[in-house]
């Protein structure tokens, strides 16, 4: 059947339903109903009962109709965006169907693998749709094929059309369960003495318990409150620095799951660290989005 | 019904409440229009678990266990069987479909039952119209199927949450759209030649006049006011006293009921008309007897049918359905104007030992006028006339001498009463006469041109032989209540009926029966012959089915190509803005000042300037409307576009000669 191959390739977004890529086909209830259609013509001509007759006609001519109104349901829809969140291998990743049409719509069902999700479009043309799809490893998966169908109205005809758009997702490395912390760096005086917060930094309001001594007199003075100098105050912390190169002897997913740990605790505790790959750098930082690219580096390796 | 065997599979989306609301619409609706026919306690018992149930299944959802559902189905089906005495034939197979589908409801708590529990429902909205396909009951019937409709919608997931009634409105939408394709299918679907099963079934209670008549029987007929025929006339009509519609010609009388034997091997009898003939057409409403009435004195049999001895029409089957059928009729006749000695002795025969006392009044009669039949006859009317005789529609009984009872003691009845003394006192007096039993009257309705004829208008009068005259028609109820002759039974029982059936209510119901009319005719009556002469005007003779199945498909091939145009129409979408710049592009073109293809809007409007000095000030605001509206905003705020709306209309191009 090659009208439902043709649309194997992936295309980009947005992917919009026309008439020849919707398929209608009577569901088992609508072959039920045809049956019993059959049973009440003929019941109908038999006694010669011609009110019988036109009831037949009316609901057998309804149900042709309703066809009509099953290709309607999906004709025009468009997909227009795919968001995914952020997943990390092995668990579900949460994807957003954003769908947007002319018409106000009901009953659409979008199927992915075994997830299916229904939904109907508002006067406002504009849809989000929630789905879950399976991940394994990390990388970039790319988005199976969508199945988008209604029975709406009558359940007895089923439209439906294959959407297979261009969009991979970015499945992040599964941090391995347990291991050594990361070593921290042999050099860090210089980093020591800068807690003793030497350098001048900025001026601030005076704050209750401040030292007497750091308080800048002379700013001060042209100010209606106390200002106090404020000084680089790394609060007893120091920057994890996670090298690809000191995890040496590991092959390289061990290493990556590792790395992905480390990244993990560091944004639990609110620890900066920068992240050193074969052919990337990330420099120091912490932070959703800092973890999040860090991340996203592990994820695109080789 | 799946009672008992389990469904193996993945597990069916659960049934939302609403659609189970208008499931259980739907099945009363059912239950209420298949209730004229089933018997009181079934339906009630119906009623009674479909209340339950509804009311079981707002409290928890939940399927009916077994133990209580085998019960009920053996319960229903031994009340079907105990009330019909099986479960096969039209009756029964009705009844036990619509238990069926009631029961079908307590276990239905998935999609998949709701569906086939919905299926079903249509089947049995169907097997409604075969007990009566009347205009009021299909039309009941397609609104009972809204509800179902809306029930199958309701299954669906993801919609609009609306108010309950509201989901019945999209339905009317559907039959409305499909009601085109449904009007065509139905002219053409080719109709069977004959049945393929036994034919509907002739247990019907028949309705209407019966062939035999005793004093008292009337009284159901003349209450019942649905229509019996409707007759057209194609000259002009009859006038009151001459509307007498003849169904049934009794001679046999047994003291208490007269009996109609089909005279089936005499031949029939001879007619001489005084005066031309009258041409008409009647539709017969359904009467499962076999009798046609006919006006007065039919001079040949219709299609389908015989002319008996007596000139009474029978069916060659009993009328199932509306029947049509046209005749010619005479109106003054001299039927069988020499009587043979059988139907003499027959037009004589009393039995013995009944009704001394009005066998003695002819006698004395007999004795009084000698041989003058005319004036012994005029005897028996002036008696009606003059002794204290009423009508009335709820006489008292009789008890064994009938005949006496009511001349010399009771003396109210109608009808019946009056035709059946006047007959026996005509034999008693030696005089050969018969009782005719048929339909005296009826309203003429002016806009639908046709008469029409109630059960209400069922009558019995007498027929005496006179030498020189053959059989003339006397009517004993007319020299009691001439108003039942000249105005119809209402007038004569005026005061004895029902609230509905007097005064202007009765004339608007009169009025109404026109529909009642154009429905018997324009569909019930379309049977194959109207169809097979459905294209007659076009030029295509006697259709038969091969040329129908053709004209099926290529009509619904033209249905499908203007479903399909609906379907694919898109409807293009130009924003509002573009088309005000294409309308502002027509008047500068018109100017002389026609956009390039390349030119965007701010280019064109500049250069427009450039070329119109004058209107600079103009042009320039018309410009930086349009780009406002237009790249400023995702959709234009409305009073932007009121405003390019006026600037363009008020906008005119003053070319300055120079």
């Amino acid at each position: 059947m090659p009208a439902l191959t043709r649309y194997r390739q992936p295309e980009s977004l947005p992917v919009e339903l026309h008439r020849r890529r919707i398929y209608i086909v009577p569901t088992g209830f609508g072959i039920g109903f045809a049956v019993l259609l059959a049973v009440m013509l003929i019941g109908a001509l038999n006694y010669s009962n011609n009110a019988a007759l036109l009831l037949t006609c009316l609901v057998g001519a309804a149900s042709v109709a309703s066809m009509l109104v099953a290709f309607r349901t999906l004709d025009g829809l468009r997909l227009v965006g795919i968001h995914a969140g952020h997943v990390v291998a092995g668990e579900t990743a949460e994807l957003h169907l954003e769908f947007r049409t002319r018409r106000a719509r009901q009953a659409l069902r979008v199927d992915l693998g075994d997830e299916h999700a229904s939904f109907g479009i508002d006067a406002d043309g504009q849809a989000r749709v929630r789905l879950t799809m399976p991940t394994e490893f990390r990388g970039w998966q790319p988005m199976p094929r969508l199945r988008l169908w209604s029975t709406w109205p009558l359940g007895m005809f089923r439209a439906w059309s294959w959407l297979y758009p261009q969009h991979a997702i970015l499945v992040w490395p599964r941090p391995e369960a347990s291991g050594p912390p990361p070593r921290q760096p042999a050099d860090d005086t210089q980093l020591r003495r800068l807690q003793r917060g030497d350098d001048l930094a900025a001026l601030r309001d005076y704050r209750h318990g401040d030292p007497q001594r750091h308080i800048a007199w002379k700013a001060s003075a042209r100010h209606e409150q106390l200002l106090v100098k404020d000084f680089e105050q790394p609060a007893g912390q120091h920057e994890w620095r996670l090298d690809w190169q000191q995890l040496a002897g590991l092959d390289n997913e061990t290493r990556i799951a590792r790395l992905a740990r480390w990244l993990g605790e560091a944004q639990a505790l609110g620890q900066p660290c920068s992240l050193h790959l074969p052919d990337q750098q990330v420099a120091a930082g912490n932070g959703p989005l800092h973890y999040a690219q860090c991340m996203d580096l592990l994820a695109m390796l080789p | 019904m799946r009672l008992v065997f389990k469904r193996t599979g993945a597990a069916q989306p659960p049934l939302p409440q609403r659609a189970f609301d208008l499931m259980c619409l739907s099945v009363a609706v059912l239950l209420a229009l298949h209730a004229p026919h089933l018997p009181y306690g079934l339906t009630a018992g119906l009623g009674f678990v479909l209340a339950w149930r509804w009311w079981q299944r707002r409290q928890r959802a939940g399927r009916t266990p077994t133990w209580l559902k085998l019960p009920l189905l053996g319960l229903l089906t031994l009340a079907v069987i105990g009330s019909y005495g099986t479960l096969f034939g039209l009756e029964p197979g009705a009844a036990f479909a619509v238990g069926l589908l009631v029961l079908k409801l307590l276990e239905s708590e998935t999609v998949r039952d709701a569906r086939v529990a919905m299926g079903f429902a249509c089947f049995a909205l169907m097997s409604a119209l075969l007990f009566g396909q009347g205009l009021v009951a299909t039309f009941v019937v397609a609104l009972g199927l809204l509800p179902t409709l809306a029930a199958l919608r309701a299954l669906e997931p993801a919609q609009r949450p609306v108010r309950f009634i509201r989901e019945l409105l999209p339905g009317v939408g559907l039959l409305l759209c499909a009601l085109p394709l449904a009007l065509f299918a139905f002219l053409v679907v080719p109709r069977l030649g004959s049945p393929l099963w036994g034919a509907p079934s002739s247990q019907q209670a028949t309705s209407g006049l019966s062939d035999s008549m005793s004093p008292g029987n009337f009284t159901d007929l003349l209450l019942d006011d649905s229509p019996a025929l409707r007759v057209n006339f194609e000259g002009m009509l009859p006038p009151t006293n001459q509307r007498y519609f003849r169904a049934y010609v009794m001679w046999d009388y047994d003291g208490r009921s007269w009996e109609h034997v089909d005279a089936r091997l005499r031949p029939t009898v001879a007619v001489e008309a005084d005066a031309a003939p009258v041409a008409y057409q009647i539709n017969l409403e359904p009467t499962h007897q076999r009798v046609l009435p006919a006006l007065d004195v039919p001079l040949e049999a219709p299609a389908h049918a015989q002319l008996r001895g007596d000139r009474e029409l029978i069916a060659d089957r009993p009328v199932n359905d509306p029947f049509n059928y046209s005749l010619r009729s005479v109106l003054r006749y001299q039927l069988q104007p020499t009587l043979d000695e059988r139907s003499r002795q027959r037009g004589l025969r009393l039995p013995a030992g009944f009704n001394p006392r009005t066998q003695a009044l002819a006698a004395e009669w007999r004795q009084q006028h000698g041989g003058d039949d005319a004036a012994i006859v005029q005897a028996a009317l002036t008696l009606f006339h003059d002794r204290d005789f009423h009508y009335t529609l709820s006489p008292p009984r009789l008890g064994r001498d009938a005949m006496d009872e009511f001349l010399f003691v009771t003396r109210q009845g109608f009808c019946e009463h009056y035709a059946s003394s006047f007959t026996v006192l005509m034999r008693a007096a030696g005089i050969p006469a018969r009782v005719v039993t048929g339909y005296q009257g009826g309203y003429w309705n002016a806009l639908g041109g046709y008469l029409l004829v109630r059960q209400s208008d069922a009558h019995a009068w007498s027929e005496v032989w006179l030498a020189g005259r053959g059989w003339v028609r006397v009517d004993p109820t007319a020299a009691v209540r001439p108003e039942r002759i000249s105005l119809g039974a209402n007038a004569a029982a005026f005061g004895q009926l029902p609230w509905y059936r007097s005064g202007w209510l009765q004339d608007m119901r009169n009025h109404w029966d026109i529909v009642n009319q154009w429905w018997n005719e324009g569909v019930i009556g379309f049977d194959s012959i109207r169809q097979r002469g459905l294209l007659t005007p076009f030029g295509l003779r006697d259709l038969d089915d091969r040329m129908l199945g053709v004209i099926l498909a290529a009509g619904s091939a033209l249905f499908a190509l203007l479903g399909l145009g609906w379907a694919l129409h898109r409807r293009e979408r130009i924003d509002p803005a573009s088309r005000l710049m294409r309308a502002l592009e027509n008047k500068l073109g018109r100017g002389g000042i026609v956009r390039r293809a390349n030119e965007g809007p701010q280019h064109y409007l500049s250069r427009a300037a450039r070329a119109l000095p004058a209107q600079r000030d103009e042009l320039m605001k018309l410009m930086n409307c349009y780009l406002e509206c237009r790249y400023a905003h995702d959709e234009p705020p409305p009073e932007s576009l009121r405003y390019l709306r006026r600037l363009v209309r008020d906008f005119r191009v003053r070319r300055v000669f120079k």
